[in-house]
């Protein structure tokens, strides 16, 4: 006879895996993990003196093969918080051009004896192409359409710390869901943590089969909008338009744009998000994107954090550890 | 040898309406009796060969879609190792298809492979030529030239034939010498830069989608075409259920139309895309691995008789141009030396279909399409068989492959039937040392 037990998810003090490729790959215990570390974290980003040895002695190589600001400074200034060393391989002065392969690329970096690779690439996949052929942990910073999961924790964090939790929070995304690796992070990251996910967009920029992944998807804006406790919008970029997604920016904005009108269908304590760069006008109304209901700095604030979080737990901190020594 | 007795074995030849245990003889080259207990007097001065009742005789399987990479991307695969990869895989003959480097539109690349392919001296190779000049897609190609030089059929393999209009000329002109259109069904516009089916696992990996119509689509218009001009359109490697419907409606139309389906397509669906190995580039190929509903269609076509053909769409690449990124890597994968394990495995023990039918499938009615020798075992027809060790298990190493190529999914993957051994013109060319049959290969 057996009897049947309870099982209890304890919490995590230490990620199993020795990447960061996705969200997917995370249960909901590391990821809450990963949200607590941050918390720690963002405590020395608002200290006189931002920098703690945690990582001394280590070389972190950002590799990026697609145009970054943003991401790449929040790397970099999370590294250097943690007193790693940093190195930038950029795609315009990388061996890339010389027709190397990506492997090849990787393989030479990984035998100077890098501690981790942040990798953005333009290529969905990519970042666990190298995971398979390298030691180092690999972080993946952006890869194609897939998956940017340093961006959803610090989305998921910024909504953390507004709304006290996530479950149960209805959270609108709008905008070019087709093309958009922040979305899926997104989606994989406040499913799994029990959110009410509403995904809005052209027919033409979602991607068939969306709703697979536990959203509920709709072309209304204002029935995305409705009672929403998250409004998240996602970058259009020009090219969509040429690609024939939808016929003109302007006509995007009057049917998909974010504004203080539609805004008013949400609930009153609202906040609004957008992972940037914005295009004002396109997808958001300036009065959003700077009014109060905006946390769109909070979330860069907190990128900082979230991948000082990310860069610590991988190099083998644990939750119990002293990280503010 | 110059004769001999295949004695004691399954016979199946469905051309001939035979299955059951018979014997038979092979004399220069050439079947001269099929029958029940042939007295073993008919081989004197040549050889008896006993089969246990364990051992299947069918007529030779013939492969319509492989990619021989020769001339051009001898790095991939030459003639010479796809036929060895052909023999060793239980093929008898293979259908080169003409994307080439240079492309198979003229008789001096015909002649070529031709000359290639005697020299290896194993499997029969019938080129395809192209249906227009550099497969450019505007101006059709030399093809009475290309049925002169030996080539059986056109096609623009790797795209389709660009325009609706040029199909119809290619269907039209190419009926003169009997040589089908063998059509790579896509829509170029659906399919854009897609790489993967469109669908769920392709919104969750964030990789390109190329939906099921863009194959039913081209599909569509070529029966179409067939239907108004009388021509014969052959649609390759088809994967999508979709298309398959508009193959069944054409054939109930009566019109001359084929189909044939590779075995991945009616084995695995796009949820190998993300394991066991996500992102592994040997899941990539054109078509693409679809959802279950096109999987389990391919099977039902199958089994009720709308598919024609299996071919393996045998694309042999260097580990080196797979080893890169998912979406920069090119489609497709070996299928010459698993085709028959994974057919005997999931088709006939699986119960789908059973063996007389299969042979049909891989080897009667790709003769009866490419109007070529084989598919039976009938008095007189080349002796181009296939001996089958249908219960003989087999674990797939790719480290084995006699192809230069490995680029296989099914690495590891464990089947329930094997090719024993591979007659072509009454030499045998090449036997599965772990089968148990008492039979050499022969040099040359």
């Amino acid at each position: 006879m057996t009897t049947p037990t309870t099982e209890v998810a304890l919490p995590a003090t230490a990620l199993r895996g020795k990447d960061l490729l996705g969200i997917a790959e995370l249960t909901p215990e590391e990821i809450l993990l990963i949200l607590d570390t941050t918390e720690a974290m963002k405590e020395i980003s608002q200290r006189q003196i931002k920098k703690v040895p945690a990582l001394r002695g280590r070389t972190v190589v950002n590799l990026f093969f697609e145009p970054s600001t943003r991401t790449r400074t929040s790397f970099e200034i999370a590294e250097k918080r943690l007193s790693a060393d940093t190195l930038g391989v950029a795609v315009a002065s990388s061996s890339v051009v010389k027709g190397e392969t990506l492997v090849d690329t990787a393989r030479n970096i990984e035998a100077m004896g890098p501690s981790m690779i942040v990798l953005r690439h333009a290529s969905s996949g990519a970042p666990h192409l190298l995971a398979r052929i390298c030691k180092s942990p690999i972080i993946n910073a952006g890869d194609g359409l897939h998956e940017h999961p340093t961006q959803a924790l610090l989305d998921a964090f910024t909504i953390r710390e507004r709304k006290g939790r996530i479950a149960g929070l209805k959270v609108a995304i709008v905008g070019d869901l087709l093309h958009s690796r922040v979305l899926r992070s997104n989606v994989l990251l406040l499913t799994k943590l029990g959110a009410d996910v509403w995904v809005c967009g052209p027919p033409t920029l979602i991607p068939m089969g969306l709703q697979a992944m536990g959203v509920t998807t709709t072309t209304s804006v204002d029935a995305a909008v409705e009672g929403a406790d998250v409004v998240m919008m996602l970058r259009i970029q020009l090219e969509r338009m040429e690609g024939g997604f939808f016929p003109s920016l302007r006509e995007y904005f009057t049917v998909f744009g974010m504004t203080e009108a539609r805004l008013r269908r949400a609930k009153p304590d609202v906040i609004v998000m957008h992972p940037g760069p914005i295009n004002r006008g396109v997808e958001i109304s300036s009065d959003v994107a700077d009014g109060p209901y905006s946390v769109i700095l909070d979330q860069v604030a907190n990128g900082v954090a979230a991948r000082m979080a990310v860069l610590y737990l991988l190099a083998g901190g644990g939750a119990h550890d002293e990280v503010v020594a | 040898m110059m004769k001999w007795l295949l004695k004691g074995g399954r016979v199946v030849d469905p051309a001939n309406g035979i299955d059951g245990a018979y014997d038979v003889l092979v004399s220069d080259g050439v079947i001269a009796k099929v029958g029940r207990d042939l007295p073993v007097s008919l081989a004197e001065g040549g050889q008896v060969i006993a089969l246990s009742p364990a051992f299947v005789v069918c007529p030779g399987f013939i492969d319509m879609h492989v990619h021989l990479r020769e001339p051009g991307q001898e790095h991939k695969e030459t003639v010479a190792t796809g036929v060895a990869s052909a023999v060793a895989g239980g093929f008898t003959a293979v259908a080169c298809m003409p994307n080439t480097k240079p492309v198979n539109d003229n008789a001096g690349v015909t002649e070529l492979i031709l000359k290639k392919a005697a020299d290896a001296g194993l499997a029969r190779v019938y080129p395809i030529g192209a249906v227009s000049r550099g497969q450019q897609g505007e101006q059709l190609a030399d093809i009475a030239e290309l049925k002169a030089a030996g080539c059986v059929a056109i096609s623009d393999d790797g795209h389709p034939v660009s325009t609706a209009l040029l199909a119809r000329r290619a269907m039209e002109y190419a009926g003169m010498f009997k040589m089908p259109l063998i059509e790579h069904c896509e829509d170029p516009s659906l399919k854009g830069d897609g790489v993967v089916h469109e669908g769920p696992m392709a919104a969750s990996l964030g990789l390109k989608g190329i939906p099921g119509i863009a194959e039913a689509i081209t599909a569509g218009r070529d029966i179409l075409i067939a239907e108004m001009v009388g021509g014969h359109v052959h649609v390759a490697h088809m994967s999508a259920w979709t298309t398959l419907e508009a193959v069944r409606q054409g054939k109930s139309r009566g019109v001359n139309v084929t189909c044939e389906v590779a075995p991945h397509h009616f084995t695995l669906t796009d949820a190998l895309l993300a394991a066991p190995v996500p992102y592994d580039t040997d899941t990539k190929m054109n078509p693409p691995l679809r959802e279950a509903k096109d999987r389990d269609a391919m099977l039902a076509g199958i089994r009720d008789g709308s598919v024609d053909v299996i071919a393996t769409d045998h694309a042999p690449h260097h580990a080196d141009e797979k080893h890169v990124e998912y979406d920069r890597a090119p489609f497709g994968i070996v299928g010459l030396e698993t085709a028959i394990p994974i057919a005997l495995d999931t088709l006939v023990h699986a119960g789908v279909i059973r063996l007389p039918r299969l042979v049909e499938l891989m080897s009667v009615n790709p003769a009866r399409i490419l109007n070529v020798p084989g598919g039976s075992l009938a008095e007189g027809q080349v002796a181009d068989i296939t001996i089958l060790a249908p219960e003989q298990s087999v674990t797939i190493d790719k480290t084995q492959f006699v192809s230069k190529s490995k680029n296989t999914p099914y690495h590891g993957w464990t089947f329930r039937g094997v090719a024993a051994a591979t007659i072509v013109g009454g030499r045998v060319v090449y036997v599965n040392a772990a089968s148990g049959l008492a039979l050499t290969a022969e040099g040359r």
